[in-house]
Parts: structure tokens; sequence; C-alpha cells
């Protein structure tokens, strides 16, 4: 009698990434058979129930798809809405936007690398084992991280589904001394966060560059944040309002989300990796310089590198939110005024973890009629699971607890946010 | 000696934040982690012990059949059972679809209905299994969850104002929004914890933290009204993150047009 040697390994529940989801691996005989990355995150129906509601409160209700990155979903939202209405908004109210965006990136980038990634690298189920022997790394992290929520509280009203931002700039704006206070704290973080990535450099990443397919922002002059192109190192350059004009969908079956696909390049990646590599000459001369000293080059391919990565954007938000509150000039008003008219809108901006796209149909009442968003989780998740079909065939001699800890943590490369995903399932509204 | 209590913080539908919250104590969470044994906390560690567990603080509302089931197994396992946040607590936004005629709705959206499954309602973790305490928000305030687990250290009742945000603003001196500047603001019938934040920054209250204690939401509404607010934006002004919430629910229901209540998507 043979036995069929066929061994699976499970991870269910994935830890230390923010919503719901668990992974199959199977290997049979030796050979990786099949990976699964399963999402069973309950679907919340944001684009249903958009569908009715005033364009005003477009911001307010998508902030609450994820409570980690809620700016960049006011953000991408606003900014769609505002393109239905042609709305512009620049000067001071678009540089606010910038810095409460780079509040985000400090505050969620730290709790990644901090809290959630670099345990992996230092062999600990969490940061508050690994504080007891990395305490003075922890808490630079828990300081960073705090200077992040700062911001966002500032300017938002609270760091967690802020309060502040309005389709046409904001209901409050900061008059220039409120925000002094802000620019000590950022000069201390700006040194901190030099810190953080020769911390994230000196951890040990295993030797593993795929081929990536990169798709981000980019921006004439800035690294990008808010505003851009859609471009990719296989030749892409369009405008966000021809995004659906070439990346689409594929439903599989083990999902809650779908799997977003870039014509015959198939998978792709967004997010720090895809940013980074391709604007790398828009960073600010300071985050080049640490990126370098870290031994990174222009362009990054090695996911687990992601954290130095991370560690790198963090220091280009903090230098950027300085700049941005020592040219401060309080604009005459907190918003530019919006009519509402019939129209489709389009709007995309770098999330944390990626491009966040954003739909709207807006009626003459200013009723929204449809919606559409496009997290970067969905995006990332066919990548993800190719990363695996290609991170474990030479690892499959590990001893299996190892290999399963291998799995998660090239998971964590991508900082994956589940509950952002899953709401994605809603798409197959549009499509019907 | 005796052993450190054990936390654990389950997730439901819900977006994160408010078990976030936690993790952005920055200032106290290294104290929390020395109180208390975090046994289970999927999105802050892959170290997961077994129950039973002393506090449970639970996240997100019950939407699918496999959900309705484990908040039982949960209840079982937990000692204190603490909701956090307006999804554990009134269903959260995704209650939106309780308005709906959701036969319609699951037929309009899937393509292949019988792969998603979903309930028909959107529902809060009580209308399951019996709760300690409820802890409100959307998200919940970070001041608060530390008051919620310093209670439960030291065997006492949470302390959580339960008037108005309007009693906020008037304890922080914020000029009123709807006095001075006709803006319709839900404060007057909105439970407090937030700080007033809408009002201090020139906005009115959008009703996340859900109703107080005994509002008196008729007479806003006629007061929305008489200023010209239309009735199908009051109806929406109730139908937010607390919107199955029993007084939100039935005045919203009380102030819905005749006839369109079916036009809602």
């Amino acid at each position: 009698m043979t036995r069929r040697r066929t061994k699976t390994l499970k991870v269910d529940p994935l830890t230390r990434v923010e919503g719901e989801g668990s992974l199959f691996v199977k290997i049979k005989d030796g050979c990786l058979h099949d990976v699964q990355l399963k999402i069973y995150e309950p679907p919340r129906f944001f684009e249903a129930f958009l569908r009715g509601r005033h364009f005003s409160e477009a911001p307010d209700i998508t902030a609450r798809i994820c409570g980690i990155c809620p700016i960049a979903y006011q953000m991408s939202a606003v900014q769609a809405v505002e393109d239905a209405l042609g709305l512009a908004v620049d000067g001071p109210l678009r540089e606010l936007r910038r810095l409460i965006y780079c509040g985000e990136w400090i505050e969620s980038h730290v709790l990644h690398v901090y809290m959630l990634h670099a345990p992996d690298f230092l062999g600990y189920s969490d940061a508050i084992r690994m504080a007891q022997e990395h305490g003075a790394e922890v808490e630079r992290g828990l300081a960073l991280k705090k200077i992040g929520n700062e911001i966002v509280s500032f300017l938002g009203g609270r760091e967690i589904h802020p309060i502040n931002m309005r389709v046409g700039g904001f209901y409050r704006v900061p008059t220039r001394r409120e925000l002094d206070p802000l620019a000590e704290k950022l000069r201390w973080a700006c040194d901190a966060a030099r810190d953080m990535v020769r911390f994230a450099a000196s951890l040990p990443f295993p030797e593993f560059e795929p081929e990536y397919t990169f798709v981000s922002l980019r921006h004439p002059a800035e690294y990008p944040m808010d505003q851009g192109r859609l471009v990719s190192n296989r030749g892409l350059d369009i405008a966000v309002s021809d995004y659906e004009a070439h990346f689409e969908e594929e439903h599989v079956a083990h999902s809650n989300a779908l799997h977003a696909t870039y014509g015959e390049h198939g998978d792709y990646l967004v997010g720090p990796l895809a940013r980074y590599s391709l604007n790398f000459e828009r960073l600010t001369p300071g985050a080049q310089e640490a990126a370098r000293e870290a031994g990174l080059g222009p362009v990054c391919r090695n996911p687990f590198q992601s954290i130095v990565v991370r560690s790198v954007e963090t220091l280009y938000a903090c230098e950027e939110a300085l700049r941005i509150i020592e040219s401060y000039e309080q604009p005459s008003a907190a918003f530019v005024d919006a009519t509402p008219r019939a129209g489709t809108g389009f709007g995309c901006t770098e999330a944390p973890r990626g491009i966040l796209y954003h739909r709207y149909q807006v009626g003459a009442d200013g009723s929204i009629l449809a919606a559409r968003i496009v997290p970067p989780t969905s995006q990332n998740q066919k990548r993800i699971e190719q990363d695996l079909r290609e991170f474990l065939p030479a690892r499959l001699g590990v001893p299996e607890a190892e290999l399963t800890w291998q799995c998660e943590q090239a998971i964590r490369n991508y900082d994956p946010c589940i509950s952002c995903a899953t709401h994605f399932l809603k798409l197959k509204v549009d499509r019907i | 000696m005796t052993r450190k209590p054990k936390l654990a913080v389950w997730k439901f539908a819900s977006c994160d934040g408010c078990q976030l919250s936690l993790l952005d104590c920055e200032d106290e969470l290294l104290a929390v982690a020395g109180a208390v044994e975090i046994a289970y906390f999927p999105e802050a560690s892959r170290a997961i012990r077994k129950g039973p567990y002393d506090l449970s603080l639970v996240e997100g509302s019950i939407t699918t059949p496999h959900d309705a089931e484990r908040i039982h197994k949960v209840r079982r396992a937990s000692k204190v059972l603490v909701t956090i946040g307006a999804c554990a607590t009134a269903g959260g936004i995704q209650a939106l679809r309780n308005f709906s005629n959701v036969e319609d709705f699951v037929k309009t959206v899937y393509a292949n209905p019988a792969y998603v499954q979903t309930l028909r309602k959107s529902t809060a973790i009580s209308d399951h299994v019996p709760v300690d305490f409820e802890l409100r928000g959307c998200p919940i305030n970070k001041t608060q969850l530390l008051e919620v687990l310093s209670a439960f250290l030291n065997g006492r009742r949470p302390v959580t104002p339960p008037h108005s945000v309007c009693v906020e603003c008037k304890l922080h001196g914020i000029v009123c929004v709807m006095v001075a500047h006709g803006t319709p603001c839900l404060g007057g019938v909105t439970h407090a914890g937030c700080g007033a934040i809408c009002p201090a920054y020139q906005r009115g209250c959008y009703g996340c933290f859900g109703p107080q204690e005994v509002p008196n939401t008729a007479a806003l509404s006629r007061h929305f009204r008489s200023e010209g607010v239309a009735a199908k934006r009051v109806v929406q002004m109730f139908r937010g993150f607390n919107a199955y919430a029993e007084p939100f629910r039935k005045e919203s229901e009380a102030q819905e047009p005749r006839g369109e209540s079916g036009d809602r998507g």
C-alpha cells in the first residue's frame, strides 16, 4: 500500500494583518501543488448603499471601509466627486490635504513596520514580546506612530474616521500658529525616521526578487500621493479616468474579494515597492540618501525589503509634512463651494498600501447614482499568491512550523488590508 | 501569585478601526500589555492562546450565518464580553441593508447568489448573546476604551456619560452650529464620547456615537423640517453609522416620505 504524501500548510486565521483571511498551501509528493489566499471577511455592500446618498456624504461613508487608512478613502472620494463637479482644489487647501495624508502614511507605515512586520524578522509573535528585548526600537516606533496620528487628529479631528475633510476642502482650516507645535515634533520625527530606516536595513532578508509589474501614480514634480498619472514599468502611462479600460477583475471561487488583473501582464503590484521603484528620483534628497545608505538602489524588487522602503517613505512623509507646515499660509476660505451638477468623476490616490481608485456618477440633485471602488489589497491579492508560488519551491524542505511562518511573513510583506479588499465583491453591482 | 487576566479581541463585520484604537494608545499600550495577558488578538499577534478569556472585546456586527454561530462560541469562552463601536453595538453602516428589500437586492447584486452567504440584516451583538457593556462610537474613543479596561481590571463599572453631544459642546464652550449658523446637527440626540469634535470643526454632528439615553428625536426632526431640511435628508441623517439603533431607526421610519421607501438601493 502506498501512502500519498500530501502535506497541507494551513494558517487560519492569518494574523497581524488587517481583517480576516487564511492561507492554504498544498504540497504533493514534495512539489508545490496549490496556494490559496482565502478571504472570508464578510462583504459590507458599500457601493450599494452609497446609491441615493448625497455626494457630500461620500468621504464620511467610504472612510468606514477601513479604519487603518480612512484618509485614503476620503481623499480618493473627494477627488472623484470634485472631478464630477468640475471643482479644482489647489494652493494651501491641497497642501493641507497632502499634510493629513502624510500623517496617515506615517501612522500606517510605522504600525506595519514595528508592530506587524518587524517581529517576523526577529522571531517574535508580536511587538509586545519584541519590546522585552528591543524596547528602544518599539518605543521609537510608538513615538513616531503617535506623531503621524497627531497630524491626522489635529487636522482631521480624530485619528480614525476623521471628520474635517469635505468635498471642496475642509470644514475648518488651521491658523499658521496652530501648526507650530507639530513642526517641532516633526523635526524629531525626521531624525527618528532615519533611525527607522537603519533599523529596517539591519534585518535579515531572504534572496528573492520576482519580475514584478509595478503600477503607481506618477506626478511631474512630486513623489506620488494625491495626484498624477497611472504608470507602470511595462509602458503604461494613462489618466486616472482610463483605469477601468486597462484593469479588469477576475472572480475566483475561494475568495470574497475579486482579483484585479492588468491586461496581458496579469498580476501586478501596487504599494511602496511600486511607488518607490517608479518614482525614486521624486523622493526628497534626504530620503534618497537614507535609501542609498540602507543599501537600496533606485529599484527594489525584494518584497521582504518593503519594510525598508516603508521606512524610507516614512522619512519622506515626515520631511514633506515639515515642508508643508513651514511654508503654510492660511487660505481665505476653508473650502471651495460645490454646486451639484450631473456627471461622472474619477479619483485615484496612493493609500499606504497602493493605488485606491474611486468612480462616482452623480445626479443633478447631488445624489450618487453609481459608485465603484477598487482598493489596493484587491489589486495585490493575485500577486501575493504568485509570490508564494515563486518563493516556496526552493524551501519545501524547511520544517513545517518554520515554513508556515515564512509564508505568513511573505504575505505580511504586502501589509494586506483584508477589510478593504472584501468590500470589493460589490463591484458586480456595476457590471450587471 | 495571581495570574494576569486574559484579554481577547474579536472581529466580525467591521473596518478594524475600533480594535486599532487599542494599538493607537501609543503611550499606554505597553502598560496595558503589562497588566493583562493578550491571549487572542490576531490583528496584533500570531500567538493565540485558548480560552476561556476573562475579558473579550468584540468589534463588528453579525451579517453571516457563520458569524451568528461564532458569536455564541465567543460568548461561551468569555467571562465578560464588551462590545466596541457602532457595528457591534448597533449593526454599523452595513445595517443600511436592513432598510432594503433584501431579496431583490441580493438578486440584483450577485450573479451567483448562492455563492455569497449573507444574512438579511446586519445586527448588533446584543441581538444574539448577552453583553456586559457596550462602548459607543464610530470609531470608539480610545480614552474611553482605556477607561473600560481600567474599570474591568478594578472590578467596577466603566464611567461613560450617557448625556448628549450637546452637553459636551456646552462643557467645551463651543459655539452652537445650529443656533449660530443654521447647520443641521444631531448633537442634541447623540450619545456623548467624541468630545463634540464636529461642532468644534464647524460642522454638524452626524450621530456616529448613536442615540443618547432618552433622545427626543421627534422634536429635532420637527426643527430640521421647520428650517427647510427635506424629509428625505432627515431620513438619511438618522440612517448613518447607527441607523439600526432603535431610536434612530424609528425616527427615520417616521420621517420617511410615503411611497418612496424603495428608492434607496
